[in-house]
């Protein structure tokens, strides 16, 4: 009993490293690596539900997406940031929908930080956004892509049978849609080779 | 002996702790906003309560006007977002959310009122990354925090709560949010507490 101190010393210091550095852990997906798993909580509508082809599932994984890039965009219903590049992002769907090449192969999805499912449909009814978005409440899927800032967009290639990879991974405004959607449909094509 | 340890190792541990937390929420700004970590979720003694008579006040506006609380008497609904600080995490991204939201607020016949204690120059600069605010921003900046201190809201580091009041057209206090500090209080609770001003 007289290693008791010394024993509980060296449990916290073992803890007080381990917990902030597996904390810390938690980074932005960078390109060539795989995406961390999270689950997305099922569509509220079934018009995304059949977009993303999830139809009927209680929560799902980016494998389930029937696509093979996904576009992961992270913003938050306050984020002024978000809020001006909506209707931008709005475009680059359709950009999407209305290109035979991409419709279908390409999808999109946003994921609100930190917002509850109130907000995230405010945010959707306010600038008419036609892809799904999903409430990330308490931050979980936030927390496990590495707490990025907003609006932060991830492309995944998710060929079947793979892990999903990320392919794309930065912070802020895309500039320029159409150099983006050229950049990850080089993907596309180099996938549809192999 | 042992539970002194005890007691002390957990305590710093919490704390460690609360530091690695403390980091996560920034999501906004870029790299301009200061941290404070986590604080005392609340840390003063409410003066007010619902159904009393919401305290008058007059306070500098951004435009350079005085605005008082009670020049909305009979004409609007008002709600008073107190946020702590300028330049803080959670503060910088609540009024950008009220910002897109006016129609949520014309749909009562409300106005917003944003209140902090910093001084008028930080607030025009840190409302400015925000975009056009259609809500006027009042500073309680000089005497320090007093509307605070009148509605029991003062925090003993001079800050202000992150507190919410809805306050119906006859000056009576309906609704009171004294939010834990560290987090953004949800949209749709204040959305109730307006809906609820119309019955």
């Amino acid at each position: 009993m007289k290693y008791w101190p010394s024993l509980a010393l060296s449990i916290f210091v073992f803890f007080c490293l381990w917990l902030p550095s597996s904390v810390g852990q938690a980074k932005a997906p960078a390109p060539g690596k795989l995406l961390p798993r999270f689950e997305i909580p099922p569509p509220q509508r079934p018009i995304d539900a059949q977009y993303l082809g999830v139809q009927d599932k209680e929560s799902f994984w980016i494998t389930d997406i029937d696509a093979q890039l996904v576009i992961i965009e992270i913003f938050s219903m306050y984020c002024p940031f978000c809020q001006r590049e909506a209707p931008r992002i709005n475009e680059l769907y359709e950009k999407i929908e209305s290109d035979p090449q991409l419709k279908g192969k390409i999808k999109i999805i946003g994921v609100g930080a930190g917002n509850s499912p109130f907000e995230v449909n405010f945010f959707r009814k306010k600038f008419n956004v036609p892809f799904p978005m999903f409430p990330d409440n308490d931050f979980a899927i936030h927390k496990t892509l590495g707490e990025v800032r907003t609006p932060y967009f991830i492309v995944v290639s998710n060929l079947p049978d793979h892990c999903p990879t990320v392919i794309y991974s930065k912070l802020g405004s895309i500039k320029n849609m159409d150099e983006f959607l050229k950049h990850i449909s080089k993907k596309l094509s180099s996938e549809a080779q192999e | 002996m042992k539970r002194k340890i005890a007691s002390i190792l957990i305590a710093f541990y919490l704390v460690l702790v609360s530091f690695v937390f403390a980091q996560t929420h920034s999501l906004s700004f870029k790299d301009e906003i200061y941290n404070p970590g986590i604080l005392k979720p609340t840390d003063s003694v409410l003066k007010v309560k619902v159904g009393d008579k919401a305290p008058n006040f007059t306070l500098p506006c951004l435009s350079g006007k005085k605005i008082s609380l009670h020049q909305f008497l009979g004409g609007k609904n008002v709600v008073l977002s107190f946020v702590p600080a300028a330049w803080t995490p959670v503060c910088s991204d609540q009024w950008p959310g009220y910002n897109l939201a006016k129609e949520i607020f014309d749909q009562y016949d409300a106005i917003l009122l944003g209140i902090s204690v910093d001084n008028i120059p930080t607030l025009y600069a840190w409302t400015r990354q925000m975009g056009d605010l259609w809500f006027r921003v009042l500073s309680d900046f000089w005497p320090h925090g007093q509307v605070a201190s009148e509605y029991g809201i003062l925090r003993s580091d001079g800050m202000a709560e992150r507190a919410l009041f809805v306050i119906d057209k006859k000056g009576i206090i309906r609704y009171i949010d004294v939010h834990n500090i560290n987090e953004r209080p949800r949209l749709e609770a204040l959305v109730k507490a307006l809906e609820e001003l119309g019955q």
